[in-house]
């Protein structure tokens, strides 16, 4: 190593030694593929994965590839939207298909990147790991030949012995905590390895986050339930609505609690331009798991914490009482029925069915559907809408067409609960001929035509609240990761690694010529300055000795350039 | 109740007038910069191309000098002399003389026109300030917020490094050109009322997350302009190292800039130091989201816009570490990578339908 630094390369010596300041990879500049075979070639590939080029362009690739995810809908966000994307691109979509464009960042080709990025990130940190080990092993290296060669340079002569300069230049530079011994006529001293680690614990924390993050996403589950005030849920599977988890999760993993909503709690602006921007959500729980019951209240920040579950607080919307009664006024339908908003004021919509227990004026069974549009504030009659103005119930007004028949439930087919299939449905028609259809206030009911019944738009109107509940392992790993990778983060950029060398020899006068030279991995103006620095401390012990004889002092061949009027440069540090 | 409304809607619009009044300042400034490069000579220009064409390497392999002043028979010692070397193969330019072009004149309109950018600086910030009193929380909930606080502390770390003897005078004239920019977007096209936070947004992580995600913005942006310059700077002393003639006007303001190396290595120095501070601020907004939506990586727009920008950052440091990469296209990847943070900015806010859509823009 130190082979190097003695020899006097007069091309650039301070390249060569600067090389040695980190443990980055030596760049194969030669293009060509090997001769040697398989082995040859694959040595060839490996080296070329791991060669600071091709993690550049693997870089580069990977903040590519995740452009297209951001401009196009993607299903693990929003699968409406890419259906709405689908019907509306018909050329794209087979070809977005093709290329995942609608899964960008679980697709094969984005993944290929990022694997070979970490595999190229594998490869390149064990070998600067132990280059490094052996670096902190090894002494400093020692002076190269031509100390005025190096970018930070100044010298003196002392009446001191050389002896006596070199100890001092070693418990100066031992003091100052650099790694410093004696090698020949000069100390050689290096300072700056937290850089170097710092470096190595970020691209190791690297790992450590992706690592954390697919043990995650293999062990994950996810699932969201809707919850109408008054009513609970218990952690099971058959409790969701939907549920997704990781390919390693397993159902008995589920952390056993329950809960129920006492109480959903939305204020929204009541004026100003801004009137209706929601500002507080706040839902109000009792929950358990077995023992005793407690009561938390889950915001929008701050979800309920159940062992490795939480509970987030997603949505919410409202749910209407009705009561349906069949023609002899017996009721067959009592409850809050949920309905869904489409737009930020709350305008909803839904289906109320009743599946069973109905019979119609002949005594046949059937079932009933009714086809739910609710505004928590209207508009008033006549104003033309039937939006809501305001997503708090001030004015609630629900609209109902009603339908009879075969509602299809039990025809196999997953059924959203908020629509109606209509496809063996009929209408109700009212004695005109016009199709059944009635804006009601609470309290008001539709008589359904021919003595079918009727509906009830009860007094009652209930909020719920849609809830995520999720368990992710791997997330303390994930912070421990980040946070170390700050850390290194910080050591790799902030802190210098550089030498400093002393020389202290007898001139041919006789009289002692002490020289200094620094050499950091980057030229930065602190090092000059720190040279400076520890000239200065080192003039205490070797104090210069006045010029007897000009001659004896080789004179700089010209003025120096203007950086060198400048010792300690701080007024022009950021150059 | 009603009384603490008009408060804060007088505080709301003393805010607004603040703004307004520092836009007036800023343009004042802009003007003094303007006299400071044109009155500021150009006599004194063409030591870039004397040192590139003369023959003499410009930092002569010096040696020497603790030197001894004999004062009344006592040798008085001075602190023994650095001599500083560029690395090889680094073309070794002096710094331009700045904006005045060395001139007192000049000059002195650099100096109203800093005097000035303090004044306006002082008057923003006392505008975002009584914003933020008058909406009682952190003045960053919706785009206009971001934009004034934003310009705010890129000028505030502007002075910053003028405190700290940076030489950075140079950034002067684009630094309060965008900045006027910036407010007059924000005034024009993105002004929302005073007003309370969306439920999401009401967390103690907004400020911390948001806080440094304008700060970082603020730096890069100082970053970029450097490195803009640089590669201005660089092609200027290529055409001159290789013979050619520049024109007087690229001459004029090509050499009143620091040298190419000197503005290389401080969009360096501006982009690594933040650097650590912008993988902070996503894994602030991780930690944020996991609280507000159940996960903390979704691979929402703006998630992926922060991961865009810092992998262009990264690559960016890569790069500088990587021979063949340095300089130039090193360069060309910082743009990128700001370019990025830009559109993560103003493009995922206003174009890209995001779980971050903030109230009213
Ligand atoms: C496989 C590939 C990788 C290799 C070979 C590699 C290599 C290196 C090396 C040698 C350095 C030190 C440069 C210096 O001392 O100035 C470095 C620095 C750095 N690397 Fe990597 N790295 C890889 C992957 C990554 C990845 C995936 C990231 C993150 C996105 C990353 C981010 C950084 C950063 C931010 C620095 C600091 C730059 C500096 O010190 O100036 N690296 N990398």
């Amino acid at each position: 190593m130190s082979k190097t630094d003695t020899t006097e390369n007069t091309a650039a010596p301070e390249e060569a030694a600067r090389a040695q300041l980190s443990t980055a990879p030596r760049e194969d500049t030669a293009v060509g593929g090997p001769t040697l075979g398989v082995v040859g070639w694959v040595r060839w590939f490996w080296r070329q994965l791991t060669s600071m080029r091709v993690a550049l362009i693997l870089l580069f690739m990977l903040s590519l590839g995740a452009v297209p995810g951001s401009l196009i809908p993607q299903t693990s966000a929003d699968e409406l939207k890419v259906q709405a994307f689908k019907d509306a691109h018909e050329t794209l979509t087979p070809l977005y298909e093709k290329l995942q464009f609608f899964d960008v960042y679980s697709s094969v080709w984005f993944s290929a990147i990022y694997i070979l990025l970490f595999v190229s990130l594998i490869g390149c940190i064990v070998p600067r790991s132990w280059q490094f080990v052996g670096q902190l092993r090894s002494r400093p290296p020692g002076a190269p030949k031509r100390l005025d060669r190096l970018p930070a340079y100044t010298t003196w002569r002392t009446e001191a012995e050389p002896e006596q300069v070199r100890e001092a230049a070693l418990t100066l530079l031992k003091g100052r905590r650099f790694r410093a011994h004696t090698a020949g006529n000069a100390v050689a001293a290096e300072k700056g390895y937290l850089r170097e680690a710092g470096n190595l614990a970020f691209h190791v924390a690297l790992i450590v986050m992706l690592v954390a993050f697919a043990w995650g996403q293999l062990f994950k589950s996810e699932g969201g339930k809707l919850v109408v005030e008054g009513d609970g849920f218990s952690n099971t599977l058959t409790q969701y609505d939907d549920f997704k988890s990781g390919s390693q999760f397993g159902v008995d993993e589920l952390e056993p609690f329950s809960f129920t909503l006492d109480s959903f709690n939305g204020t929204y602006e009541k004026n100003g331009p801004q009137r209706g921007t929601p500002r507080t959500f706040e839902a109000a729980v009792t929950y358990s798991r077995g023992g005793a019951d407690e009561k938390a209240v889950i915001r929008v920040n701050e979800p309920l914490k159940v062992g490795d579950s939480k509970v987030y607080l997603i949505a919410h919307g409202y749910a209407p009482v009705v009561t349906v009664k069949d023609g002899r006024g017996k009721t067959v339908f009592h409850g809050a029925v949920p309905l869904l908003p489409i737009d930020n004021n709350i305008t909803s919509t839904g289906a109320i069915k009743v599946m069973d227990g109905y019979r119609d004026k002949n005594g046949k069974k059937e079932q009933l559907g009714f086809q739910a549009f609710f505004v928590p504030t209207f508009a008033g009659a006549g104003k033309g809408t039937m939006f809501s103005q305001f997503p708090g119930l001030d004015f609630p007004v629900m609209a109902l067409t009603g339908f009879h028949g075969d509602l299809r439930v039990n025809s196999g087919l997953p059924q959203n609960v908020y629509q109606l299939d209509k496809s063996k449905m009929t209408q109700f028609m009212d004695a005109s001929g016009n199709k059944l259809a009635q804006r009601m206030l609470p309290g008001e009911t539709m008589t359904l035509p021919g003595g079918a019944g009727s509906i009830t738009f009860e007094k009652d109107v209930k909020e719920w609240a849609s809830f995520q509940i999720s368990q992710q392992p791997g997330n303390g790993l994930a912070l421990t990761g980040a946070i170390a990778a700050i850390a290194g983060l910080t050591g790799s950029l902030f802190i210098q690694r550089r030498r400093v060398w002393v020389r202290a020899v007898r001139g041919t006068d006789g009289v002692t010529v002490v020289e200094m030279a620094g050499l950091g991995r980057s030229e930065s103006a602190k090092l000059p300055e720190e040279l400076g620095d520890l000239a200065v401390a080192l003039t205490a012990q070797a104090p210069p000795a006045p010029h007897a004889d000009p001659e004896a002092v080789p004179e700089p061949a010209e003025e120096p350039a203007e950086p060198a009027e400048d010792p300690a440069p701080s007024g022009e540090a950021d150059k | 109740m009603i009384l603490a409304a008009t408060t804060n809607e007088s505080l709301a619009r003393m805010s607004d007038l603040l703004i307004y009044s520092s836009m007036a300042v800023y343009t004042l400034a802009f003007f003094a910069h303007i006299a400071e490069w044109v009155l500021g000579s150009r006599s004194k220009v063409g030591r870039t191309a004397a040192a590139l064409t003369s023959r003499t390497p410009a930092a002569a392999p010096a040696a020497v000098t603790v030197q001894v002043k004999q004062a009344g028979g006592t040798a008085v010692l001075e602190k023994p002399k650095v001599v500083t070397r560029s690395a090889a193969g680094t073309r070794d330019v002096p710094d331009g003389p700045g904006a005045a072009g060395g001139t007192v004149k000049g000059d002195l309109y650099g100096r109203i026109a800093i005097s000035l950018t303090v004044l306006a600086f002082a008057v923003e910030a006392a505008g975002v300030v009584t914003r933020a009193l008058s909406v009682q929380r952190a003045p960053w909930g919706n785009m206009y917020e971001f934009s004034t606080t934003f310009s705010t502390v890129a000028v505030g770390a502007y002075l910053g490094f003028l405190v700290a003897k940076k030489n950075i005078r140079w950034i002067g004239l684009p630094l309060v050109t965008t900045v006027l920019l910036d407010l007059g977007m924000a005034t024009t096209w993105l002004k929302t009322p005073s007003d309370q936070l969306v439920p999401a947004l009401d967390s103690y992580w907004l400020w911390i997350h948001v806080s440094t995600a304008i700060f970082c913005g603020a730096v890069f942006y100082i970053g970029a302009v450097g490195t803009l310059l640089y590669l201005f700077r660089d092609s200027y002393e290529n055409k001159l190292a290789t013979g050619g003639n520049p024109g007087a006007f690229a001459r004029s303001v090509m050499e009143r800039l620091p040298s190419a190396a000197s503005l290389d290595k401080f969009s360096y120095r501006v982009n690594a130091a933040v650097f650590p501070l912008w993988t902070f601020t996503i894994i602030a907004g991780a930690i944020w989201a996991g609280d507000a939506w159940g996960r903390y990586w979704g691979w929402d727009a703006k998630e992926v816009w922060s991961f865009i920008t810092w992998v262009g950052y990264a690559a960016y440091l890569h790069a500088r570490a990587t021979a063949g990469w340095k300089g130039r296209k090193a360069a060309y990847i910082a743009l990128i990578a700001f370019a990025c943070f830009l559109f993560n900015y103003y493009g995922v806010n206003i174009f890209v339908s995001s779980k971050h859509s903030y109230a009213g823009v």
